[in-house]
């Protein structure tokens, strides 16, 4: 059968895949895999997220937790918090951006930031565009609650996706419910008849040759990590138990009771996810959990914002 | 053969896949009792080795791994696994394994916007693709190892006895003659 493969758009798109840079921005992905990804707000609580086992931090001015209680409008951080935690640390520091605002993120490019999340967490700068990721050198990880919203991020140039969660809850079942989504599209689309696939593009509202990917692959392009209300070791082995290759996790650790003992035993649930009686003993004397909110009981839904 | 993947954190799934495509079969190494396995070799993937050493003690595996590697296990580090092997980390304090004695730097490229993939000479293969991500480098050796590669002088590459240490990540390109050449050596 003949495929689309032979078109200058499919050239263009492999061109763009195999970029170098954006290859190398891929693999980076790769090699936080299997681990968990802490966010952060000053340089002590990044040393105590190194410390406890965290593969790369997230620096922001706010915890989700915090954002959501203190209601307005929410921005990149200060550059100068994110270079002392860049000092503090010896692993990747990652840090958001508004979704749409690309000066934002060319600041986070200019002070060498490891990764930029253009995150839902934050107040959308814009709400049509998503940023033309494929102009910048350092990588992106983007949110989605599904695989139409993950293939058009990495169109974009996304080289990492995660799910979007609802951050700030301390409530999992919104990371449930889109990893279980798009795990669900990827197996459907596996077992399609590659005639279909153009349809399935159609209605995924993406390029056909990522349709066509996942069809051959049975996975996203790009490393796919679970985030957004993951609080506790049960959690997050629950994420990766339905698939994720790795953790955020975000006010789940500093708003809890000990945040350096939960963080090492959401650690070692990462990696030991199958083995429920390492996870039990890890779960005890963790101290408080965060008390979370349930998706019922609150008025913003972040993970709405950008699709 | 069997080869002993090192799996409590980063890209040790894409040295699995290489290995299997090689023949090999594969266990991963998450927990003290995995170890209990018979294995012919062992590979220390890329991630962060602050997080690989400390799951690696935690995890009680530690002694028995640097036992088995001081007793001769065939090793294979590729970047974060070749800060585990290193005797010597010049710009951090902790030391791990310990076993090979080179002295490395982290993190030598600096962010990730100093990673890199070029195309260099390896020690009795030839010229290989080297995929360099946040990656460190091996500052010196001592008479004992011998240098596999280097990338404009710096070397990326020393082998000693049975360890190979390497800064890039041969698991990430499609060349396979690392692994082949690991492989002669687990048997």
């Amino acid at each position: 059968m003949q495929r689309i493969y032979e078109t200058e758009y499919y050239r263009r798109y492999c061109d763009k895949m195999s970029d170098e840079r954006y290859v190398l921005n891929k693999q980076l992905a790769q090699m936080l895999k299997g681990g968990v990804i802490m966010d952060v707000t000053t340089p002590e609580q990044a040393k105590i997220a190194e410390e406890a086992g965290a593969c790369a931090v997230m620096a922001l001015e706010r915890i989700p937790a915090d954002i959501r209680a203190a209601g307005g409008v929410s921005r990149m951080s200060d550059p100068k918090m994110i270079k002392g935690i860049q000092e503090a640390v010896s692993i990747p520091v990652m840090a958001k951006c508004r979704i749409g605002h690309f000066v934002e993120a060319q600041i986070l490019e200019a002070i060498e930031i490891d990764y930029i999340d253009e995150s839902e967490v934050l107040s959308p700068a814009d709400d049509v565009y998503h940023i033309d990721k494929r102009k910048f050198k350092v990588p992106f990880v983007c949110g989605a609650k599904d695989l139409g919203e993950a293939l058009r991020r990495i169109n974009e140039g996304a080289s990492m996706i995660r799910t979007k969660g609802e951050p700030g809850t301390g409530d999992v079942v919104q990371a449930v419910r889109h990893m279980r989504k798009m795990n669900g599209e990827i197996a459907k689309i596996t077992a399609m008849r590659e005639d279909e696939l153009f349809e399935k593009a159609k209605q995924l509202a993406v390029p056909y040759e990522l349709a066509a990917y996942v069809h051959d692959n049975g996975r996203l392009p790009v490393v796919n990590f679970a985030a957004g209300g993951v609080a506790t070791p049960a959690d997050a082995a629950l994420m990766m138990q339905l698939g994720a290759e790795g953790v955020f996790v975000g006010s789940g650790i500093f708003k809890s009771g000990n945040p350096a003992k939960r963080a090492a035993s959401i650690v070692k649930a990462v990696t030991n996810y199958q083995d429920a009686k390492l996870i039990a003993e890890l779960s005890e004397d963790l101290g408080e959990a965060m008390v979370g909110i349930n998706e019922q009981e609150i008025e913003l839904l972040m993970a709405e914002r950008g699709k | 053969m069997k080869i002993a993947v090192l799996a409590v954190q980063g890209a040790f799934a894409e040295h699995i896949d290489k290995l299997k495509k090689l023949g090999a079969d594969c266990i991963e190494l998450r927990q003290i009792s995995d170890l209990e396995q018979d294995f012919d070799g062992l590979i220390l993937p890329g991630g962060e080795s602050t997080v690989q050493g400390k799951l690696l003690r935690e995890l009680h595996m530690f002694e028995p791994i640097q036992d088995r590697i001081r007793q001769g296990l065939p090793v294979l580090g590729t970047c974060a696994g070749l800060i585990l092997l290193a005797q010597e980390i010049s710009n951090d304090g902790n030391v791990y394994l310990g076993t090979l004695p080179v002295r490395v730097q982290r993190n030598a490229y600096g962010r990730q916007l100093g990673s890199f993939h070029c195309e260099q000479e390896f020690e009795g293969i030839g010229s290989v693709p080297m995929t360099f991500i946040r990656a460190p480098y091996i500052e010196a050796v001592t008479a004992s190892a011998e240098i596999l590669a280097r990338v404009e002088d710096r070397i990326v590459a020393a082998r000693c006895g049975n360890q190979i240490g390497i800064a890039f990540h041969p698991e990430l390109d499609e060349d396979d003659r690392i692994h082949e050449m690991f492989l002669k050596m687990c048997g």
